[in-house]
């Protein structure tokens, strides 16, 4: 038996195991607080996967395997997250569902929606309520520009806008969001879009669905 | 670094302690002490082609492993790459002059849609290090692009790059567009990108996929050198 008090960030009671990305456990416990969704578990690898993505489908196959005998159902909260379509066969290798579309911009903003204005504006940098909260972590010191900022030039130099898609309405996020896009010499533009397919997408799981 | 590194007078080395301190520099990114090096090592009557493979290429390739190796990472790859660009700026007047060996001809571009050119910019460049003639068409490229690149220029290989999930299926785009117009077969196609996989360039009918730029490098020469050996066999 899996010692599950120090394996899950939610524990609820029923049998089905949502398996996410660090980068949605706000969101997705967020979801489950406001619809009462305790028939869901919440397990989530580190968020810190997407700084390699060629790692993904192999760490969500591992946790797929420890965890799969303990529930009914298990489903992959991860886009396709820069795995280039490996995350997707391996799910459908080991028989596991997932969610659809590029990445958590886009089931965030609608996949629909997202992929339709994101051909308008491939010059436009995404920011999530996670990516600003962590700007500093996933962003900054990664690409190396805590130690060296004139690198801004050569990543952003192609870019002309940053878009805070928010999930939530959270002024001191917006005014972050905004620091930071003064400081890529971007554009900023907000736009709400609350937790998008993400919420329909964890409705349908519902046993009763 | 130490005080006794700090201390190191590069005019006073001989070549043979100047090389390798060069790659040092290179690995830690320092652009001027590169440009010495480079300038010192032509005072001292160097062939160009001579400074480019054994002081800033050796160097590069010292880099793209402990990168491989995860020793190094992208931050670090980029000084070291800016620090290579600073000494080639010196060097790619002299290399013309200097009758330095032509490898081939790449066209390269990041696909349309897609205005991500890191990893595209650090092929080209050691793609010139290593004696081809890049031609650099930049970002967001539709198929035309290629195909007027491909009809003026009549390169050797092709390169395609992309960044995203959503960009990269445009290299088959391009690829299809090619055996449409009966072109495919002139033209050897190298694709590269993050996201990209070995399974993925055989999917599109690339002749390969170069997953970081040393291995874009080894896989273009290998290429010419089999397209050299056909018409060979064939004269």
């Amino acid at each position: 038996m899996i010692d599950r008090n120090s394996q899950f960030v939610y524990e609820g009671k029923g049998d089905i195991l949502l398996l996410a990305c660090g980068a949605l456990a706000s969101e997705i416990l967020a979801l489950i607080r406001m619809n009462g969704w305790d028939h869901f578990h919440l397990h989530c690898l580190p968020a810190k996967l997407h700084l390699y993505p060629d790692r993904i489908p192999e760490e969500v196959e591992k946790a797929v395997n420890k965890f799969k005998s303990e529930f009914e159902h298990v489903f992959v909260v991860y886009a396709d997250c820069g795995t280039g379509g490996l995350l997707k066969k391996k799910c459908d290798e080991i028989g596991i569902e997932m969610i659809p579309g590029p990445h958590c911009y886009a089931f965030f903003e609608g996949v629909e929606k997202f992929t339709k204005t994101a051909e308008e504006e491939i010059t436009s940098f995404y920011l999530t309520d996670f990516l600003v909260r962590q700007f500093n972590s996933f962003i900054i010191k990664p690409l190396g520009l805590d130690r060296q900022p004139d690198l801004k030039e050569i990543y952003f130099g192609n870019y002309a806008k940053l878009v805070y898609l928010a999930q939530t309405e959270d002024q001191d996020l917006t005014r972050l969001a905004m620091d930071y896009a003064k400081l890529l010499e971007l554009e900023f533009e907000r736009r709400f879009t609350g937790y998008g397919d993400l919420a329909q997408t964890l409705n349908d799981l519902h046993p009763d669905q | 670094m130490t005080d006794e590194e700090d201390d190191i007078i590069l005019s006073e080395l001989p070549d043979d302690e100047l090389v390798p301190q060069m790659h040092d520099d290179l690995y830690d990114g320092l652009n001027e002490e590169i440009v010495e090096g480079v300038n010192i090592l032509l005072e001292r009557g160097w062939m160009p082609y001579k400074i480019l493979t054994e002081a800033l290429v050796e160097g590069m390739r010292i880099v793209g492993i402990d990168f491989r190796d995860g020793i190094l990472f992208v931050p670090e790859v980029l000084l070291s790459a800016n620090a290579m660009k600073a000494g080639m700026k010196i060097l790619k007047p002299l290399l013309a002059e200097t009758g330095a060996p032509r490898m081939g001809k790449m066209v390269i571009g990041t696909v349309k849609g897609d205005i991500h050119d890191i990893g595209k910019n650090l092929v080209s460049m050691m793609l010139e290090g290593a004696g081809f003639e890049v031609i650099d068409l930049g970002i967001n490229n539709p198929v035309e692009n290629y195909l007027e690149a491909m009809d003026t220029e009549k390169p050797d290989l092709l390169g395609m790059s992309a960044l995203l999930t959503t960009t990269m299926p445009y290299m088959k785009v391009v690829i299809d567009r090619l055996k449409e117009l009966g072109l495919r077969d002139d033209i050897i196609v190298l694709v590269g990108g993050a996201p990209l996989n070995e399974e993925f360039g055989k999917a599109i009918g690339a002749d390969a996929y170069c997953r970081d730029a040393a291995v874009a490098v080894e896989t273009a020469k290998e290429f010419m050198a089999r397209k050299h050996n056909q018409m060979m066999a064939t004269a």
